[in-house]
């Protein structure tokens, strides 16, 4: 079983990428988290292969926990989402390895991501 | 004066009216750094409707000092004023921003108005552009027009017409440029009918993405 973690200070976003992700992988199991902290205190108890991460959020923000998640799980693909798309925060996101998926989410944006997200977890599971 | 009785809203529509601004705002910094030739970082915005004489209250309890706006007007299916309101210590720096080394000390007086009235006519625009597309219907902004003076005036409208069932859809960010500490708000000033056609649409776009939700695993 593929589980994503969807992180978004608004429960309104975390429900439309929840919906895309069902779309898309209608067999992954998801989990939500509201801040980079309740993501990190929830990682502590489950597993999980795939994390879609929005940008700006109260706390550390998608990027810091973007860069959390990879240095604990060098394989897992993350993706950050956000309008903001300054040269600056694609780089950033590039350079911790993560996916970017322009806000508003729809299920045609992430389709990219979670496709290429199933083949790396598969390939890496045979 | 104590105004009307602030309007209510559900944890989901300021949910929803956040994330639109949010995502305006994102966009918003994202053409600013284009302008100012450094990156922008923003801050969470933070949503309330208030009365006028609260949004009043709210804007002299942080600032002490006088303020400049530019205020942009907005008709369609939501009609009203929105302003964005900055101390003025911040405007001349976020002109200097925005002009960089393009201009000399003496010729930045001259230009302020202008690169105000740009800046706030890109952050306005994107905001009230991004709640318009997402509730599928279409506002109409006029020029943007730049005001000076304390809170009290710049949200008065319509002078004269008291502050009878006059709302403030009110947004604190804080936006930083190339190192530079700017805070600004961002307020929409509506009256009754229009803030009531407002949320109604936003619940009509909360029904449109909850719809068939079905709930994600618990945490």
């Amino acid at each position: 079983m593929t589980s994503v973690l969807i992180v978004d200070d608004s429960k309104l976003a975390r429900i439309v990428v929840g919906k895309a992700v069902a779309a898309a992988q209608p067999d992954w199991d998801r989990v939500e988290a509201a801040n980079a902290d309740e993501a990190m205190a929830l990682l502590e108890r489950l597993t999980v292969d795939v994390a879609i991460i929005d940008f700006n959020m109260p706390g550390r923000n998608g990027l810091e926990l973007a860069e959390l998640l990879r240095a604990r799980f060098p394989d897992m693909p993350v993706a950050v989402a956000t309008a903001n798309v300054q040269d600056e925060v694609i780089a950033q996101a590039r350079a911790v390895g993560a996916a970017f998926v322009a806000k508003p989410i729809t299920e045609e944006s992430l389709r990219g991501f979670l496709a290429g997200a199933a083949i790396r977890l598969r390939a890496a599971r045979t | 004066m104590t105004g009307p009785p602030p309007l209510v809203l559900s944890e989901l529509e300021r949910d929803a009216l956040g994330e639109l601004v949010n995502i305006g705002v994102s966009r918003a910094a994202a053409s600013l750094r284009t302008m100012v030739g450094d990156q922008v970082f923003l801050s969470v915005p933070a949503v309330e409707i208030v009365s006028r004489s609260t949004a009043t209250t709210l804007v002299r309890e942080r600032e002490v000092g006088p303020l400049v706006a530019v205020r942009q007007g907005f008709t369609g299916a939501f009609s009203g004023q929105a302003l964005l309101i900055f101390p003025e210590e911040n405007s001349l720096e976020l002109v200097r921003a925005v002009i960089g080394g393009a201009a000399a000390g003496e010729e930045i007086p001259e230009l302020e108005r202008e690169a105000l009235a740009e800046t706030a006519n890109v952050v306005l625009n994107s905001c009230l552009a991004t709640m318009a597309n997402t509730l599928e219907r279409s506002l109409t902004m006029s020029l943007p027009e730049v005001l000076r003076g304390r809170s009290a005036q710049l949200f008065d409208a319509d002078p004269g017409g008291g502050d009878d069932g006059a709302v403030v859809l009110f947004l604190y960010i804080n936006f930083a440029v190339a190192g530079l500490k700017i805070r600004g708000y961002i307020a929409m000033l509506m009256d009754l009918p229009s803030i009531d056609a407002l949320l109604a649409l936003v619940r009509d776009f909360i029904a449109r993405v909850v719809g068939d939700q079905w709930p994600a695993s618990p945490a």
